[in-house]
């Protein structure tokens, strides 16, 4: 059973922050997370972020919606009731391609962009009626948070190490027990 | 945080902070509207309704009650349809294509200009679903399992292609639009006190948090949609005007038509966007944000889009000549000097020769100027689409069929409606949503900030 100290390191600033966030890493301390108002560029490599693949998601699903397209129109023009309009006749798919890529690329932009929209609003958990998840509600208006899960030792190297950054607060909230898995 | 060179001018006015970004964009939804902003509604409000009644009263005895005839059978439904679409399409350049160019100035009226889409885009929606006559029988637009003998929709007609590109133009915008609110949103609910607000805007908000992991996802979501959505607007308007151009029509019957509407959308759309965003920086004192700077953008965009409709309006001209089609010949003498020479000549000096008193930097920083100026560009890309589409069905291949058009009073009625509608949304928007992305302008403070820029200046960095 190990416990630890939940600590919400509070920054007024981005540039202190980031630099704590630094020094909190190059002595060992693992950041759990860091609320921002803002989208900070170039902190998800300090904190260990790796990079999203939500853009291939979006690629598949495009690939999805090209194929769905492909397989709806070949059905209902070619193969179900192959009309004859204006004279021409829709007998094969390649010969009626041009008319046919107007639906295949906007089938693809649409399952792409709501396959990424939704797969993007899951992976984070945002759907309507779920609690907020910023542990302090100033961190949408203009508060930076670093949020850190520390053991006793390792707490008192980061409340000193979050001071020394320029820190405006460096609060508290209980304690987490974790209970051994094996 | 980088560093912005000196030259650019600031984007943000004064000496904001965070604290006081979030106070500006909240102000409109925490205070009372004042007393412009009910005179507007009630005139909005009132206009939409009388809209809803020639809506319905077009509804209950078909649409023999507007000015469309035999020959004329597209007229002010198809001119408000375009127009409209058109006018959809600047909030997702300024959304989309300006994000992909990292465009900074974007992030003022990006917000604003989605709304716009989105709700420019309904009432396009309303034409096009009345336009068919039946309007209860529209779900055979769609490519549904029927007994009719699994009859489908022509795949190889623009119509169709229209349906399609137009549901899916709606609804990524609409998703587009969202995803970026969900941080305002949050913001509002960890600010507003009064619960009930606190309840709505916690709901909205999806319970988002601002972690360092879902800003990362974020900005990967608007980065993919912004690359889907700039084609995905040139798309758009190409096929609107394939619903023409695939026709046998002389004066419809043109390739140069696609790039033609597109720049021809962009250049309405952004006159919209000023008309309105000029209204907003006014009656909720957002000053600071819109600037001067961001109107003169603006106008360059309005420059470079009404010159590209000007050339293609000549090429036209010249193509009917040097093409020797005397079909097509006859078709542009008719716009110019036939019975509705009027329209056609009200078209060339609203979007031809107005929007080149832009290049006098006096007229384009002008914000007096801009606002009559946005409203005579709209005027004049009205007028094209009337001449586009009026003129040319008033004269086609065999004069028997030829014909005259006036519209009625329900034709009026509906077109006022969905202009009285568009406004209606817009104020509501304006009074409950974030009207600027605050999470981005944030972001762009150090960089962009008037007082931020000087202190770089000083410290010479």
């Amino acid at each position: 059973m190990i416990t630890k100290n939940i600590i919400h390191g509070i920054f007024s600033d981005e540039v202190p922050l980031i630099e704590a966030c630094k020094k909190l890493r190059s002595s060992g301390i693992r950041i759990n997370e860091v609320y921002t108002p803002f989208p900070l560029h170039g902190i998800d490599p300090i904190i260990g972020v790796p990079r999203t693949r939500l853009a291939i998601c979006a690629f598949i699903y495009g690939l999805t919606g090209l194929g769905l397209a492909t397989l709806m129109m070949w059905y209902m023009m070619i193969s179900d009731w192959n009309a004859d309009i204006g004279g021409k006749p829709n007998w094969s798919y390649y010969f009626n391609i041009p008319a046919f890529i107007p639906i295949s690329f906007e089938a693809t932009v649409f399952c792409a962009a709501h396959g990424m929209a939704l797969t993007y609003l899951l992976r984070c958990m945002l759907v309507p009626g779920a609690r907020p998840k910023n542990p302090d509600p100033r961190t949408t208006d203009d508060k930076f948070m670093i949020y850190l899960e520390l053991n006793e030792e390792q707490s008192k190297k980061a409340d000193e190490i979050l001071r020394s950054e320029g820190a405006e607060e460096v609060n508290y909230k209980g304690t987490l027990v974790i209970e051994a898995k094996y | 945080m980088h560093a912005e060179s000196q030259i650019r001018e600031p984007l943000i006015l004064g000496n904001k902070t965070y604290r006081n970004i979030t106070d500006d964009i909240i102000a409109p939804i925490e205070g009372k509207a004042n007393r412009l902003w009910y005179i507007l509604f009630t005139i909005s409000a009132l206009g939409f309704m009388w809209g809803i009644g020639c809506l319905s009263y077009t509804i209950g005895v078909g649409i023999g009650a507007w000015g469309s005839n035999n020959g004329v059978d597209w007229a002010w439904d198809i001119t408000n349809f375009v127009w409209w679409i058109g006018i959809g399409h600047a909030g997702t350049l300024i959304s989309a294509v300006l994000l992909l160019f990292r465009q900074k100035w974007r992030m003022a009226i990006n917000r604003s200009a989605e709304a716009m889409t989105i709700f420019a885009v309904l009432c396009a929606a309303i034409f096009v679903t009345l336009h068919t006559g039946r309007p209860w029988l529209d779900y055979m637009l769609f490519p549904l399992p029927n007994q009719f003998g699994s009859i489908w929709p022509n795949f190889n007609s623009p119509l169709l292609w229209d349906v399609f590109a137009i549901s899916t133009y709606a609804t990524v915008s609409i998703v587009f639009w969202y995803i970026g609110l969900i941080p305002d949103f949050a913001m509002i609910r960890d600010r507003v006190v009064k619960p009930k607000m606190k309840k709505i805007y916690s709901l909205l908000s999806f319970g988002w948090g601002g972690s360092a992991r879902h800003w990362s996802r974020f900005e990967e979501v608007s980065l993919v949609l912004a690359g889907l959505s700039t084609p995905l607007v040139f798309s758009v308007h190409s096929i609107v005007s394939m619903d023409f151009a695939t026709s046998i029509l002389p004066g419809w019957h043109t390739t140069i038509f696609p790039p033609y509407f597109v720049s021809g959308a962009v250049f309405s759309g952004f006159a919209m966007v000023l008309t309105l965003m000029l209204i907003v920086r006014k009656v909720y004192k957002l000053e600071a944000y819109i600037t001067v700077k961001h109107v003169e953008y603006m106008n360059i965009v309005i420059i470079v889009t009404g010159s590209i409709v000007g050339v293609a309006y000549l090429t036209e001209l010249f193509m009917a000549w040097y093409s020797g089609v005397e079909w097509e010949q006859y078709a542009f003498l008719n716009r110019a000097t036939g019975p509705m020479a009027w329209a056609y000549w009200i078209m060339m000096t609203c979007n031809v020769i107005s929007p080149q008193l832009f290049w006098f930097k006096k007229l384009r920083t002008s914000l007096a100027f801009t606002f009559v100026l946005s409203i005579v560009v709209n005027i004049g890309m009205w007028f094209e689409r009337f001449v586009i589409i009026v003129p040319t069905l008033c004269r086609t291949y065999l004069p028997s069929t030829w014909n005259s058009y006036h519209p009625t009073f329900v034709d009026v009625g509906i077109f006022v409606g969905t202009i009285g509608m568009f406004f209606t949304l817009f104020l509501l928007y304006s009074r409950t949503f974030p009207v600027i992305a605050q999470a981005e302008l944030k972001s762009i403070l150090k960089a962009s900030g008037e007082e931020q820029k000087k202190l770089a200046a000083e410290h010479g960095h």
